[in-house]
């Protein structure tokens, strides 16, 4: 307690002073204004009431950050960001609810109809006030009992700090250095928050994480966080994101995700992101700039990364997997789809370091209109990798010819046992095929939706039951008048 | 059923079809055969309502509907059915998948509800049996990997799930062995009734000892220039279609 009103207190301290930049803030106020330097970052901690550690921890990354260049390797093209134009803190705000689906945007509420999303759940995403039996605390409160009775901790990483300021200390960075890259030191100076999950060893985790995520708090800011542990022998399956669009007035994401997988553990972690893509010329989409990246750390772990990437104006993002113990496995299915002014470059990286490793990357990209659609991965063996393996299979699906595909696979080998396979096509749905299924009876959206979900198979398969079936309806959405 | 009436028709722009006229009427079978590249295909393609090819003249009416308009899966939903001399593959989409799809599309298009799962399982199965087509094909990709004889088998099982009433047979028949051919001749007569009509494209005479075919035509040039029962078909094969072309430079 004592340690919280000294806090403030240097905060007050801290905010009576004017900034470097000749402005002046509120500590009352929600939202700082735009810039970004030490002192902000200290504000940061101060309002989460962060412990110590973590107020070191994000000075240390704002320096390395200060230090770094924003990188422009990636096949993407957008005007350059004004880091110092952008505020780093702002409260989550408490929407007033809505009493009925009436008061939505229809053309919202049509998109959420066309991807089956359940009526209870489309008034819980639209903030509609729901019935009492549905009441996203309620629900909540029994995962958590149920989570709790298997000893998983799944908290926000904001209250993970002060509760388990341990595994945190011990965990955090332990797989993405904060100097990993611009972004990652970014959002490890400024990050807002995100997921904590602890798996205790031997301890399969009794639920989907999806299944509480979806109904939990979506809105954890722009600079998201999250890291998961899975003790020896234990499993879990976390599912991120939604595949209702989501919109958000900041326009600037960048995340780090970072997973430990120890002895026989296996994390599986699926994400669906739908975030605005902005409008048929690209203009308002989200930058969605993310680092994921999981341990293998001891022999026997496995994580597998499945990602469906339909939004945002532009992503960067390679889930990637270190394979350190003997034994380990890392796998990554990706299905990106761009279209319109979109532009993504995504992929992975695996990075084989224990003997008898194996790998698998197996990436779907889509491209219609405009859209700008990259492959880039890394396999790298090292040398005490013995015998490790890896597949990769990149398929590219293009639809009209204003788009493109483009694949960079890299590949660095120091050890001879290995054993890699690479494939990659590039197709176009064709005329033929479109032909065929309407003579079939099909009617053309149709045709093109089961020619795409054909070439995702692979992918959708990896994803838990009920979300393959969303995703599948989310590429037809997002997919609507790319033909003809 | 099928009139098609002085059909002059391009494909992509080139002239094919120069004046085609023939009717189908319920309940009959027709041949047509003709030289390589004489526009066979390019029938089938038009009446089906292929993109790309495009009707310059005449008309095509079925069932007292002028076709022209539509697109192609509206004429599936009226019951027109092609058999293609080329099957295409759809990677990652299961057989049944299609058909299922199939099936109620087709259902929806004529104001039905879906049909039930079980109901389905059923149907596929008493004609995969017809066409003694292994179930392990039924849940392949839609005729990836298929030998040539088992995507004809797998036009054969997709017609007969269908049940069309008019069904365009283009060369259903090449390139099966004969227990094939006589597997597929089974699924084709087991379909044959007087609500349906049936146009089949070949090279071989030997297919219309199993589907005995009403009428014989013979398709050159984008005309049919000749018209008879099956005997013309033994006669073809026979003399060949030189003997025809004489015919008709004789005539002139
Ligand atoms: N896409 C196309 N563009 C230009 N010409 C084409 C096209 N498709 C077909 N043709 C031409 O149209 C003509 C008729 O072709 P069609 O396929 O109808 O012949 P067919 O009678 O079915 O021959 P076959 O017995 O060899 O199957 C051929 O000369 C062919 O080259
Ligand atoms: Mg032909």
């Amino acid at each position: 307690m004592t340690e919280v009103v000294e806090k403030n207190r240097d905060l007050k301290e801290l905010v009576k002073r004017e900034y470097k930049e000749g402005f002046v803030t509120d500590i009352e106020s929600d939202t700082l204004p735009p810039g970004l330097n030490e002192d902000v970052v200290r504000i940061i901690s101060a309002k989460k009431n962060e412990p110590e550690f973590m107020l070191e921890y994000r000075l240390k990354a704002f320096r390395r950050w200060q230090k770094m260049r924003e990188p422009e390797w990636a096949h993407i093209d957008y005007p350059k960001i004004d880091f110092q134009d952008i505020s780093y803190y702002s409260a989550p705000k408490e929407m007033p609810k809505l009493e009925s689906l009436d008061q939505v945007d229809p053309k919202l509420l049509e998109t959420y109809e066309k991807l089956g999303i359940p009526l209870e759940e489309q008034k819980m995403l639209a903030n509609v006030a729901v019935d009492a039996v549905f009441d996203s605390v309620s629900v909540r409160t029994t995962f958590r009992e149920t989570l709790s009775a298997a000893g998983v901790i799944f908290m926000p990483i904001s209250e993970a700090v002060h509760e388990h300021p341990d595994l945190v200390k011990k965990y955090l960075s332990s797989v993405v250095p904060v100097q990993d890259n611009y972004y990652a030191a970014l959002n490890s100076a400024v990050f807002s928050d995100g997921s904590f999950v602890y798996i205790p060893k031997g301890v399969r985790c009794p639920m989907e994480l999806s299944t509480y995520f979806r109904i939990n708090e979506m809105n954890t800011g722009q600079f998201e966080r999250t890291l998961i542990i899975a003790e020896e022998g234990s499993y879990v399956s976390y599912l991120e994101g939604c595949t209702a669009p989501q919109r958000d007035e900041n326009q600037l994401h960048a995340a780090v995700v970072e997973l430990v997988a120890h002895k026989d553990a296996e994390i599986k972690y699926s994400t669906v992101q739908n975030w605005y893509p902005g409008d048929e010329n690209g203009k308002g989409g989200i930058y969605n700039f993310v680092t994921k990246r999981g341990l293998c750390k001891e022999d026997g772990a496995k994580i597998s990364w499945t990602q469906v990437e339909t939004g945002s104006a532009i992503t960067w993002k390679y889930p990637s997997v270190v394979l350190q113990g003997d034994n380990t496995v890392g796998e990554f299915y990706s299905v990106a789809l761009t279209h319109n002014k979109q532009q993504a470059d995504t992929g992975t990286k695996m990075i084989h370091m224990g003997k008898n490793t194996s790998s698998t990357i197996i990436s779907k990209g889509i491209s219609a209109g405009h859209g700008q659609n990259s492959y880039r991965g890394l396999v790298k063996i090292l040398k005490g990798a013995d015998n490790a393996r890896n597949f990769s299979q990149c398929d590219s699906l293009l639809m009209g010819d204003r788009c493109g595909a483009h694949t960079f696979p890299y590949v660095e080998v120091q050890n001879p046992t290995a054993n890699l396979e690479h494939e990659a096509t590039t197709s176009k749905i064709s005329d033929d095929q479109l032909f065929y299924l309407m003579q079939r009876g099909l009617s053309e959206e149709a045709a093109v939706s089961m020619i795409v979900n054909g070439f995702c198979k692979e992918v959708f398969r990896e994803l838990p039951m009920e979300f393959a079936v969303e995703a599948q309806k989310l590429l037809d959405v997002s997919l609507e008048g790319a033909v003809g | 059923m099928l009139s098609v009436k002085n059909l002059h028709a391009s494909v992509f722009d080139t002239p094919i079809l120069k004046g085609l006229n023939l009717e189908v009427n319920a309940g009959e079978v027709h041949a047509i055969m003709g030289p390589n590249g004489s526009g066979k295909s390019t029938l089938a393609n038009v009446v089906a309502g292929r993109p790309g090819y495009e009707i310059t003249e005449g008309t095509v009416e079925y069932q007292g509907k002028d076709i022209r308009e539509m697109d192609a899966s509206e004429r599936a939903g009226e019951g027109v059915f092609l058999a293609f001399q080329y099957p295409v593959e759809i990677p990652g989409v299961s057989n049944m998948a299609m058909l299922k799809a199939a099936i109620n599309s087709l259902r929806k298009y004529r104001g039905e509800g879906e049909m039930p799962a079980a109901e389905f399982l059923q149907l596929i199965k008493e004609k995969a049996a017809l066409v003694e087509m292994k179930q392990e094909l039924l849940k392949r990709s839609v005729n990836e990997g298929f030998s040539g004889g088992e995507k004809k088998r797998n036009e054969i099982l997709q017609m007969a799930m269908l049940e069309p009433t008019l069904a365009l047979l283009d060369e259903t028949d090449s390139g099966l062995d004969i227990d094939a051919l006589k597997i597929v001749s089974k699924g084709v007569n087991a379909l044959r009734s007087p609500e349906r009509a049936m146009v089949l494209v070949t090279h071989y005479q030997r297919l219309l000892d199993y589907i005995v075919p009403d009428y014989v035509h013979v398709l050159s040039d984008g005309k049919i220039v000749k018209s008879g029962d099956k005997s013309l078909a033994l006669e073809l094969e026979e003399k060949g279609y030189s003997w025809i072309e004489q015919e008709l430079q004789q005539a002139s």
